[in-house]
């Protein structure tokens, strides 16, 4: 017992275990430490960025607007055919502040109007990833500058992408989107508009797209798989949630009387749709997944993994050109120090280069440990396999990342890049690596 | 109007009954052709307006719903019968329309067949010896298939629709428009008809050929309409002790025929009861005589020396003769 506290005291605060000893005698005190870290989250507020994509029509909007019970896109104004013809992607950005109970959320929601609109829709996923990749980018600045106090993240936390119920499960379009942006962002698919169809036709779609999704490789957001200690109602409740990938949703912006009660719903002359009724759709079940549920994972897995793979590649290819550099550079006799790196001047250029060469090593390092993954399943348990190759080499402009380094796999998320964060912790402040003050 | 009172009965309204019964014996030929997006229900929209599995999806035996690379265009045909007149229904599908990433000129494979249909009824017209009934495999209704967005035509639409609007009628039509409240259809359509208007494209009915008032009035209600919102089902259901085509969800039975529900009994209507061959008229005078006009003037004028006067029987041969230079 005693050694068992020991090591708690050891480990970082992340991983202790709150071990309540004999009431009186031994009694620590650390076990308020949840209580603590939630009144000083609760103070400084949540935020989370959530981008819609899909073709126009499916009802993206007023599924946003039924998930957060507000009017986000009142002043809307519709293109016209003629407009429409000569339109491009765009992206962008709506937030609000919601208050709950206390509790302070800021949502940013990205749209994508004009996805899969045009007649030739060839990369029109390009300015999407581009998107994604700027505020990885930003942040990757930000967080390597030397005022971190208040950084704003940007990063977009989970992609909810729209599939058309008109079709035969996936189109094309909804492959190559889905593959272009299932490493950098977390994708949930979405049936939308499900109020077209009979529930065996959901059923059949959703089986459908289930194995398409398997048979494409597509790696869409994976729920982490229950303690093993969860009760049965639980863990019931979790294979439920698992097996109804993609989410059949229905939206609504009015309010309807149904039976006596006011409720979301359309109003059909052959019935009333309710939204929030599940026999009806699963838009409860996505609501709950997005917000009570499963937030601060969607937030946890795009800070550890995506935004990771991402500074990975970036770091790597930036090392890799300040190599190339100094052997240019040797021939000429100048000193190799012109970095192409986004750090702010003011850092002496003899750390700066120790700072490289350390995270070369451990990027050289992680990537090892990565483990490679075989193609994504749904249904399957994960089995993590030791990779012995070293990783590929690609060249790369900086900060373009490539898919060299695997994503990892959900039982790897609570170890996570473990070598970086005690890297890091080494030369840096102790506290950046738990990620509960700045890290939101 | 005009013409002489008669002072007895003569007899001319067995006119009538003798083409009756000369067209029933010779039966009908219809060619419709249907074109949109895979899965919007235009398979199962056939066979539910002509009530019999007519459409290529009942009669491939192994039909599996891919996604095919390219556009192409599969016909097949049946014929159906009803009190004793025989229809010639040929079905005309188009796989693979707009369903690439990049779908641009998707349309051409379709411009194609319907100008090689009006080119083979012209070589047969042409022809010295004729045949008595020229097969007529010429399109004669184009129906396209708008998924139920409820924004606009979007450019696809657009760029379709003006182009074949020229050569065919068209028939637009919003597929699977259960997933529209009412208010949200009546938006819907009022958007798609000025997109139309703006674009110039000219939709079946077309105004310029309404003949008469009586007819101008009568299409002018099915133009407020159109583009009819269709639900397409082949199951049954049972409604208030009827059996009615119907689509079952959990909130209530969607009734195909039931003109508070969706537009389908008003397209059933349009196409087979009242307007079918009004469509094959304009289909034979008019855009069938655009484009033998076109193609005569196109072979005149490659050919120096002659005039393009319209042709009579007379000088039938000399031209068959010339234009195999």
């Amino acid at each position: 017992m005693i050694i068992h506290a020991v090591l708690n005291l050891c480990l970082p605060f992340r991983y202790r275990s709150v071990w309540i000893f004999d009431q009186d005698k031994e009694y620590v005190g650390f076990a308020t430490l949840p209580n603590q870290v939630h009144r000083k989250s609760v103070k400084k507020g949540f935020d989370f960025t959530l981008m819609v994509a899909g073709e126009s029509g499916l009802g993206k909007s007023t599924l946003v607007n039924s998930l957060f019970l507000t009017d986000l896109y009142k002043d809307r104004k519709l293109l016209n055919a003629e407009e429409r013809i000569t339109q491009t992607v765009e992206i962008t950005k709506h937030t609000v502040d919601i208050e709950e109970k206390g509790v302070k959320l800021k949502l940013t929601i990205v749209d994508t109007p004009g996805f899969g609109d045009a007649v030739n829709n060839t990369e029109c996923w390009r300015s999407v990833a581009d998107y994604i990749d700027q505020q990885f980018e930003q942040y990757f600045r930000d967080e390597s500058g030397l005022n971190r106090k208040n950084i704003q993240d940007n990063r977009v936390h989970c992609c909810l992408y729209f599939i058309s119920p008109f079709g035969h499960g996936l189109r094309p379009l909804d492959v190559e989107f889905m593959k272009a942006l299932h490493e950098k962002v977390n994708i949930v698919p979405v049936l939308a508009k499900a109020d077209t169809l009979t529930p065996t036709e959901v059923k059949r779609k959703k089986t459908k797209i289930q194995e398409e999704i398997e048979q494409y490789g597509i790696k869409i957001y994976q729920f982490p798989d229950c303690d093993s200690d969860e009760d049965e109602e639980f863990k019931q409740q979790d294979q439920e949630l698992k097996a109804s990938i993609p989410f059949a949703v229905i939206g609504s912006n009015t309010v309807v009387e149904a039976k006596g009660r006011r409720v979301r719903g359309r109003l059909y002359p052959w019935g009333i749709v309710e939204v929030e009724n599940s026999a009806h759709c699963d838009f409860v079940k996505l609501r709950n997944m997005l917000i009570r549920t499963h937030m601060q994972d969607l937030k946890d897995v795009t800070r550890e993994t995506h935004y990771e793979n991402y500074r990975a590649h970036c770091i790597q290819s930036m090392t890799r050109m300040v190599v190339k550099e100094r052997n240019r550079n040797k021939l000429t006799r100048e000193s190799g120090t012109d970095f192409p790196i986004p750090m702010v001047p003011g850092e002496t250029d003899a750390e700066t280069e120790k700072l490289i060469r350390e995270k070369d090593e451990e990027v050289g390092a992680s990537a090892c440990t990565a483990k490679h993954r075989p193609p994504h399943s749904l249904q399957t348990e994960q089995t993590v396999r030791p990779s012995s190759d070293p990783p590929p080499d690609p060249p790369d402009p900086p900060c373009e990342p490539s898919l060299a380094a695997s994503p990892l796999t959900p039982a790897d998320r609570s170890k996570g890049l473990k070598s970086f964060y005690i890297a890091i912790q080494n030369n840096k402040d102790p506290y950046y690596s738990l990620g509960c003050t700045a890290h939101q | 109007m005009g013409g002489r009172d008669l002072f007895g009965y003569v007899g001319i309204e067995a006119v009538l009954d003798q083409m009756r019964r000369k067209t029933m014996k010779a039966g009908f030929e219809f060619n419709i052709m249907v074109v949109g997006q895979s899965g919007l229900g235009k398979s199962t929209l056939v066979n539910t307006l002509f009530k019999s599995k007519v459409s290529r999806k009942s009669c491939t035996p192994s039909y599996e719903e891919k996604i095919s690379r390219t556009v192409h265009l599969k016909s097949v045909s049946h014929i159906i019968e009803e009190k004793g007149v025989k229809m010639r229904l040929t079905v005309i599908d188009t796989p693979g329309f707009g369903d690439q990433i990049n779908n641009e000129n998707c349309w051409d494979p379709i411009v194609k067949y319907i100008n090689e249909q009006y080119e083979k009824y012209l070589t047969e017209e042409l022809h010295i010896t004729r045949k008595r009934r020229i097969p007529d495999t010429r399109v004669h209704c184009c129906v396209y298939f708008l998924p139920a967005t409820g924004h606009r035509l979007r450019p696809i639409d657009v760029e379709f629709m003006k182009r074949l609007g020229k050569i065919v009628s068209i028939v637009p039509v919003i597929a699977k428009a259960d997933t529209l409240t009412m208010d949200e259809r009546l938006d819907f359509k009022q958007r798609i008809r000025q997109d139309l208007q703006a674009s110039g494209i000219r939709v079946y009915p077309q105004k310029e050929y309404d003949e008469d008032v009586e007819d101008r009035i009568r299409n002018d209600k099915i133009r407020e309409n159109i583009p009819f919102a269709v639900v397409g089902t082949d199951k049954e259901h049972q409604v208030n002790g009827n059996k009615v085509l119907g689509r079952k969800t959990k909130w209530g039975i969607i009734e195909v025929e039931n003109v508070a529900h969706c537009e389908f009994a008003n397209l059933r209507d349009l196409l087979v009861r009242s307007h079918l061959q009004d469509l094959k008229d304009v289909t034979h005078y008019i855009h069938y005589e655009t484009y033998r006009v076109r193609r005569l003037n196109e072979s005149n004028a490659s050919v120096s020396g002659l005039s393009a006067l319209p042709l009579e029987n007379g000088i039938t041969e000399k031209y068959e003769a010339q234009s195999q230079l």
